[in-house]
């Protein structure tokens, strides 16, 4: 597939604007569809896109392996630390009242980093799950 | 007959689970069962969206024009439950993967029959 | 859709199989987008027809892509399916009527959510970041739990090959 002109062509035209669409779904997703599981997997389809493509070598120099594994755990982190803030504020685990001196603005700080905590984590186990498989279909075929 | 109107959405949903439940049990192909699982999966997905939609109602994403909503509760939860389940089938995939390449192969009547070979060969050392 | 299901049923090359329920995640998205759930319909698309569908090809490559023909009739899981579903119809006429503004779904929280107290237009983004954290941090952790699985499932120790048999 990695000479296909057609598929070339049309996938360099696409894949900026495949992220782009991610991004956008995760910061608008407080006033139209979307929020951070769709994010994390648009984001992460429109890599997998590109590793088809261009094949998954180029891809690892775009993603590297070490970086997907620390999304990972970032994502996670992120997530149970906002909660910690909340705490450390005053208020209870997970309560974003306390983030901010208005309440209604603490909460939409408190979404924002939450999102962006599942967005990172979703995406980050994709494209894990994905190298993963791919990967070791390569080798196989080195070993046969 | 009216009741089987009213509730056509229940039966295409118990359908669909039933169709997963056959696939899941009648099949001995490991990534066919996974499929069959996700059918059944799809299926309650379908069973939480459905109660929550209202005749005339929108999209639960607030706005001036609209005065009914579908429930946005179970669409909550239906969410997370997508992406928990693809991150889950993908689980059972790699797990696919690694049973054939110690078996050799990824049906289930093989590989009970390579297991109690195994076993024999063990009781006679 | 029913007929796609049941054809995958049917279908023994694991090839058609993959495709076909790529195809019936693009018909449940439809059909998500019908009853008015947005995101979800989202999700549905980008995760079952996209990501998930790549990743069974995927392991498709790693395995051999033909169903052997099953030893045994399946009568009794037939049995079974139909006998499930009787019962499952016969439970299900007790519950309430499609789309009806009085079941017990729209009288119990839903009404408190549609209030958006807290400004955010989008209710299911912030039923799920605030009104529910906990149990999406529980999702996230398990989507987390998910990947470092697989990890150690499918990662090759340096120098040998994963498996010791033979």
């Amino acid at each position: 597939m990695k000479n296909d002109l057609v598929l070339r062509v049309i996938g360099k035209l696409l894949i900026p604007f495949i992220l782009l669409f991610a991004v956008y779904v995760q910061f608008h997703g407080d006033y139209g569809p979307g929020g951070g599981f769709q994010a994390g997997t648009i984001f992460a389809a429109g890599i997998v896109f590109y590793a088809l493509i261009f094949g998954l070598d180029n891809a690892r120099k775009v993603v590297p392996d070490r970086l997907v594994e620390a999304m990972l755990a970032t994502g996670v982190l992120l997530y149970a630390g906002v909660g910690v803030a909340g705490l450390l504020l005053g208020g209870n685990y997970l309560d974003y009242f306390v983030l901010d001196s208005d309440p209604i603005h603490g909460q939409h700080r408190g979404i924002f980093w939450v999102e962006a905590g599942v967005a990172v984590t979703v995406c980050g186990v994709m494209l894990k799950i994905f190298y993963m498989f791919a990967s070791r279909g390569e080798r196989d075929r080195d070993v046969p | 007959m009216s009741e089987l109107i009213e509730h056509f959405s229940y039966i295409v949903t118990i359908f669909l689970m039933v169709t997963g439940l056959y696939v899941v049990m009648a099949r001995g192909n490991l990534i066919k069962k996974l499929v069959g699982l996700s059918v059944f999966q799809t299926s309650v997905y379908l069973l939480y969206i459905a109660p929550g939609k209202l005749i005339g109602g929108t999209a639960p994403i607030l706005a001036p024009q609209y005065g009914a909503y579908s429930n946005p509760l179970p669409h909550v939860l239906i969410l997370t439950a997508i992406v928990v389940g693809v991150a889950t089938l993908a689980l059972g995939l790699a797990l696919a993967v690694r049973i054939r390449e110690a078996y050799g192969s990824i049906e289930e009547d093989e590989i009970i029959t390579l297991d109690h070979r195994g076993d024999d060969l063990r009781n006679q050392e | 859709m029913a007929f796609t299901v049941l054809v995958l049923a049917r279908t023994r090359n694991l090839f058609g199989v993959v495709v076909l329920s790529g195809i019936y995640s693009f018909l449940m998205a439809t059909v998500l987008i019908a009853l008015d759930a947005v995101d979800v319909a989202m999700t549905e698309a980008a995760v079952g027809a996209g990501v998930s569908t790549v990743l069974m090809l995927g392991a498709l490559h790693l395995c051999k892509s033909e169903e052997a023909k099953p030893a045994h009739r399946p009568w009794l899981p037939l049995a079974l399916s139909t006998a499930t579903a009787a019962l499952l119809i016969y439970g299900a006429l007790g519950l309430p009527d499609f789309a009806d503004p009085n079941a017990p779904i729209h009288q119990h929280v839903a009404p408190r959510y549609l209030q958006n107290e807290i400004d955010v237009p989008n209710v299911v983004t912030a039923v799920l970041a605030s009104f529910r954290g906990y149990d999406t941090l529980g999702e996230t952790t398990v989507v987390f739990t998910a990947g470092a699985g697989i990890i150690a499932l499918l990662r090759r120790r340096k120098g040998k090959r994963g498996s010791d048999e033979k």
